[in-house]
């Protein structure tokens, strides 16, 4: 069983520093997808696996941010800035299932 | 506009050796959840930006929003944020964002919160949520830090500790005068002498650096929490 | 438009100049397979070079640790965006296997275990540019990560350094491979961000 390897020596630049997760991601993510997306369930087409996108590996950079299955580390999506807009690249991602956001505010529901 | 928000700085508090408390008065802020974040974008005049997702420790309705942010050394945004920015200045946030790690009122539940240094913040909303709505839910937040000086909003946890909230320190550095045991990470044994038991079926929240929310969770799994009743949020700070 | 920051900007970062662009470090090693991982017995491996007329050669597991080995550290740049730098291999030149071919080809393709080919020029291979790697960081190259063996030519993105290799045939003709008949860029340089068509 081989996992992801430590760190190398000089590894911790800023764009070394570990990977965070789908929470870092949501707001982002939101410019493209209109689900809720924290708590959307992504289906790996590499490994099978189905995890709420929170848990994904994520890699945010100025560029965007990585996506990445956190059973096999193949990368689901990758989200970038692009001038005008966002652009989202689809990788292993085999399906994406997700509820409507409902308001924020307290009370709101659901 | 993608849904950005001007933010005016409304007050800044020094909240730890290296962190600060930021009020921001935000027009159109539709409030947020407890465990909610925000991302806030930082423009430079010659059009540079930089987005950093920040935990919202204040909860409910209304315009104002109060953040907690720990200077990381080197760092391009939290150095800014923490010895730079006063009251007046105006930032950009988008939010409130996540449905994921939320802890609401209407959750009858027990809830284990176990924090890592600035990853409290999330977990002070949820300990604020569960005071204001006299909640009986049983919570119990253990909070894992260097040195007291480190610590974000003790003495507001402190006061609000009853029978339905209870708290625990973990010092990792240096402890305060007279407390008992040695300062060390947290381990299994200090999990088990502070933590929520799996048989009383709490949902656990864990935030903080990816490396201690990766070691709390292996300690919650290996005490015999359901992985499905544990929700991570991590961050890495710039 | 976006709200000025009063004295935002002066703790801003370069880009680390390693990086091609368009590429983030990371720290871990991630998967990427068009397919499931093959398993293979030592026993049943075999890589084959192939000429342009039918001439081939062949070694088996233990004839291709009796050539020469060399130990390779290098950057590797996936198209996915991560970049991984300073990553340590063990393998042969393909240099070594090609010692004596007699070929007017210009192109190669590569067939692995699994049925995945991807296309490389010849002069991409040789001159000290590609290995057949069996060792990654000290250690048997996982499964999952192309083990046993795996084409290794780090200066193009990395779904060039194919996984499971199996083969290389040499052709008169750039043909291209799995993923380069599926949108990907025929030849994949890094530093000229040759994702796509």
């Amino acid at each position: 069983m081989t996992g992801p390897h430590p760190p190398r020596p000089g590894a911790g630049t800023p764009a070394g520093r570990p990977p965070v997760d789908g929470n870092a991601a949501a707001g982002l993510l939101g410019e493209v997808l209109a689900v809720e997306v924290t708590t959307a369930v992504a289906e790996c087409r590499g490994c099978g696996a189905h995890a709420p996108l929170a848990q994904a590996v994520v890699e945010v950079d100025a560029a965007g941010a990585l996506v990445r299955c956190r059973g096999c580390t193949r990368t689901l999506l990758t989200v970038l800035h692009v001038p005008g807009g966002v652009r989202l690249e689809v990788g292993c991602l085999a399906a994406l299932t997700g509820a409507a956001p409902t308001g924020g505010a307290p009370g709101a529901g659901g | 506009m993608s849904g950005w928000l001007a933010a005016r700085v409304a007050e800044v508090v020094p909240a730890s050796a290296s962190g600060r408390v930021l009020v921001l008065d935000v027009p159109g802020w539709p409030g947020n959840l407890a465990g909610q974040h925000l991302d806030l974008r930082l423009t430079a005049e010659d059009g540079y930006q930089a987005v950093r997702s920040y935990s919202v420790a204040s909860v409910g309705a209304g315009e104002r929003v109060e953040l907690a942010v720990d200077e990381v050394p080197d760092g391009e945004v939290s150095p800014y944020l923490v010895q730079d920015v006063r009251p007046g200045d105006v930032l950009e946030v988008r939010g409130p964002l996540g449905r994921y790690f939320v802890w609401q009122p209407e959750d009858p539940g027990p809830v284990q919160l176990v924090a890592g240094g600035s990853g409290v913040v999330p977990l002070v909303a949820m300990v604020r949520a569960h005071a204001a709505a006299r909640s009986p839910a049983p919570f119990r937040l253990l909070c894992s830090v260097r040195t007291p000086a480190d610590a974000f909003y003790r003495p507001e946890l402190e006061a609000l500790v009853d029978d339905a909230f209870r708290l625990d320190w973990v010092w990792t550095r240096a402890a305060p005068p007279g407390w008992p045991g040695t300062p060390g990470r947290l381990t299994a044994a200090g999990l088990a002498a502070a933590a929520l038991p799996p048989e009383a079926g709490p949902t656990v929240y864990v935030c903080g650096p990816t490396g201690f929310v990766e070691a709390a969770a292996s300690l919650l799994v290996a005490a015999g929490h359901p992985p499905g009743r544990i929700r991570t949020e991590r961050f890495g700070g710039s | 438009m976006a709200v000025v920051s009063r004295g935002f900007g002066a703790r801003r970062r370069e880009q680390d100049p390693a990086l091609p662009p368009g590429q983030y470090l990371t720290t871990d090693f991630p998967v990427l397979s068009a397919g499931p991982t093959p398993h293979l017995h030592a026993g049943e491996w075999e890589l084959e070079v192939r000429t342009e007329t039918g001439a081939r050669r062949t070694w088996s597991w233990e004839e291709l640790l009796a050539l020469p080995q060399e130990d390779v550290r290098t950057d590797i740049h996936c198209v996915t965006r991560w970049s991984k730098l300073g990553t340590r291999w063990r393998g042969v030149a393909v240099d070594t296997l090609l010692e004596g071919v007699e070929t007017t080809a210009a192109f190669t393709t590569v067939h692995c275990y699994g049925g995945y080919t991807t296309n490389v020029p010849l002069a991409d291979l040789v001159d000290g540019k590609a290995w057949i790697a069996t060792e990654f960081e000290g250690a048997p190259l996982p499964d999952e990560h192309g083990g046993p063996a795996r084409l290794l030519v780090p200066h193009l993105y990395f779904w060039k350094s194919a996984k499971w290799v199996r083969g290389l045939v040499l052709t008169e003709t750039d043909e291209p491979g799995f993923w380069e008949r599926n949108g990907y860029h025929l030849y994949g340089d890094p530093w000229r961000e040759q994702r796509y068509w």
